[in-house]
């Protein structure tokens, strides 16, 4: 046994073993308050970026016009605002900051989930191999001078492929071993991005090329209520999805051996999660681009505050990701006059902070190392 | 009751790890599996926990069995109590968490164990022998009407070698099908009325007064190994010697 007087956190320790087992039960009954807490304030934080987003731009609408005219959208009433500030708002900003919420958030927790299956902290949902797939497609569209109609489907469509090819190349007589399915995975993405890199090749410099180069680079500029609804159904699907298995994820994260001996069946409930998690990755790569760096980072910013229970990771990784990517947005399109790329600024931002992040929390990002 | 019949495994077509085993665990008793290393103990019980579907043969059980791993390490830091409310996945219902009755059963199975004051603790910062007793809890916390251990006394010292075994032999007097494998004979001695020994020839099993003799154990090991009477207030036990060499 450890020394307990001798340990630094002793003293909180010996303060939890004084209290009784039942009030104990009775403190920390699952819901409640320690779940509840970060859920809420990450929650109140989204809320609390959305309004200041929809309000900051080249034209400023005052916080409190925003709020009047959210209002006025479900309770119909003769806003004091003009109809300039309501259109910025409601057409312009509003699909675009639900576009970046959605895809911060799906990628977030998606690469949570990922992280937990594959018990690894460098997987991230490009591991699959879902967003080569999804950034081949768009590629492919943009090539070929398709509709954007077709460009969010073509994306959609391949990132599907890329799991089906998943599933084909690592499935045989016994199950699947972990390791298959990241090199799988590893294969697929390599092979997409080959493809990714011939279409860049042949393109039209002058034409084709600059948008594809701008749409790799990952963008919600283009967003309407159309996209949002595109991101929308496959991300919150794939949110129910890992939500419902929130505490079999944790079961899961343990190890298939352990998984097995609890009565689980981790190969079946592995390819749920990755289906989740695929629905998520090519919805959100159909409509924005590849967005690099928010499902590994966003993670494990969230596994630092509240802890690896995947029952509150799972969901204060939706938010914090979404949070994380309207800021970005908002910076993309607000510090110079032309737009940023997405996936330069998450990486741009995201890296060192993230860092930064490590260095003070080193003792307890990977717990067991 | 665990049963098996003409059990058989490999890891390889035509490569058996060992073949014909057959033997029966009632309620109430435990079975200890014991051979040198690489003589396929964990690949047995495995295949007795149902982790494993035998190339041959059939395992029969009256329910499902908590099954024990050797402590290992985890991914990510879960308290201890956590980790035995892990235990409860067959009771919680798909869409849900586990809730204050599956609560209740984690911290009695911590407490019949004696490790309730390490509910709180990371399951990673224990040490080897606190770990093996809360994947022990775990399996009991799981309500199974069969228990099988993978070698549970491995890494732990002696004090807490005994706490494991005489928690056994509880869990055996109250109905408890056990089958356990081990590195120790005497452990054996103590807790199984039967024993499987996995030695070169393929695996035989028995009573443990028929195998665990002198020349049994033996040729299984390869050293020289007594068995020696002593007296144990009114009552004579026996235990067991190994001749180390050299000296």
């Amino acid at each position: 046994m450890l020394d307990e007087a001798a340990h630094p956190r002793s003293k909180k320790r010996r303060k939890t073993a004084r209290r009784s087992p039942l009030r104990r039960d009775r403190r920390e009954r699952p819901g409640g308050p320690s779940i509840f807490i970060p859920i809420a304030v990450s929650a109140g934080l989204l809320t609390v970026v959305c309004l200041v987003a929809l309000a900051v731009g080249r034209y400023n609408v005052p916080l409190w016009h925003v709020a009047q005219i959210l209002t006025a959208q479900i309770f119909p009433a003769a806003p004091e605002v003009s109809a300039t500030e309501e259109s910025v708002v409601v057409l312009v900003r509003l699909p675009r900051v639900l576009l970046a919420l959605l895809v911060g958030a799906g990628l977030s927790i998606g690469g949570a989930a990922l992280q937990a299956i594959f018990r690894n902290p460098l997987v991230s949902p490009e591991i699959i191999g879902v967003s080569s797939g999804a950034s081949f497609g768009g590629a492919l569209a943009l090539l070929l001078g398709l509709g954007s109609l077709l460009l969010v489907s073509g994306a959609f469509v391949f990132g599907l492929l890329a799991l089906v090819m998943l599933f084909l190349i690592t499935s045989g007589r016994g199950g699947t071993p972990l390791l298959m399915i990241v090199l799988g995975g590893v294969v697929i993405g390599s092979f997409f991005s080959a493809l990714v890199a011939f279409i860049t090749y042949i393109a039209d410099p002058n034409t084709t090329l600059p948008a594809i180069v701008f749409w790799l680079l990952g963008s919600v500029a283009s967003a309407t209520f159309a996209k949002v609804l595109v991101a929308a159904i496959p991300v919150l699907l794939g949110t129910i999805v890992l939500l419902v298995l929130r505490w079999r994820i944790n079961v899961l994260s343990l190890g298939d051996d352990d998984a097995a001996a609890l009565g689980l069946r981790p190969a079946t409930l592995r390819w749920v999660v990755l289906v989740a998690v695929a629905l998520m990755v090519a919805g959100a790569v159909a409509v924005s681009g590849a967005v690099s760096w928010v499902g590994l980072v966003i993670p494990h910013v969230a596994r630092m505050w509240v802890g690896p229970d995947h029952r509150v990771l799972l969901p204060v990784s939706f938010l914090l990701g979404g949070t994380y990517l309207i800021v970005i947005d908002t910076i993309a399109r607000t510090l110079t006059a032309g737009e940023i790329p997405l996936g330069v600024l998450t990486a741009l931002i995201g890296a060192p902070v993230f860092f930064l992040l490590l260095r003070q929390n080193r003792d307890r990002i990977w717990d067991s190392a | 009751m665990l049963e098996l019949d003409g059990v058989g495994f490999g890891y390889s077509p035509r490569e058996w790890t060992f073949r014909g085993v057959s033997f029966k665990v009632h309620a109430g008793t435990a079975t200890a599996v014991l051979g040198p290393n690489g003589s396929g103990k964990t690949t047995l019980v495995r295949c007795a926990a149902g982790l494993l579907s035998p190339v041959e043969g059939a395992v029969r059980r009256d329910g499902d069995a908590g099954y024990v791993p050797q402590a290992h390490g985890t991914a990510f830091a879960y308290p201890a109590l956590e980790m035995v409310l892990m235990g409860r996945a067959r009771q919680v219902r798909f869409f849900r968490s586990p809730g204050p009755a599956d609560r209740a059963a984690a911290l009695e199975a911590m407490d019949r164990i004696g490790i309730a004051e390490l509910q709180d603790r990371m399951f990673p910062t224990l040490s080897g022998g606190e770990q093996q007793l809360v994947l022990l809890a775990r399996a009991i916390a799981a309500g199974c009407p069969v228990l099988v251990l993978d070698e549970p006394a491995t890494g732990l010292d002696l004090k807490n070698q005994a706490r494991i075994l005489t928690l056994l032999r509880e869990l055996c007097s109250d109905g408890m099908t056990v089958l356990l494998s081990t590195h120790h004979p005497d452990h054996a001695l103590y807790l199984a009325d039967r024993v499987v020994l996995m030695g070169g020839s393929g695996p035989t099993t028995g009573t443990a007064e028929e195998m665990l003799t002198d020349r049994e154990l033996s040729a299984l090991y390869g050293v020289p190994v007594s068995t020696v009477l002593y007296d144990d207030g009114d009552t004579q036990q026996r235990t067991i010697v190994v001749h180390y060499g050299g000296r």
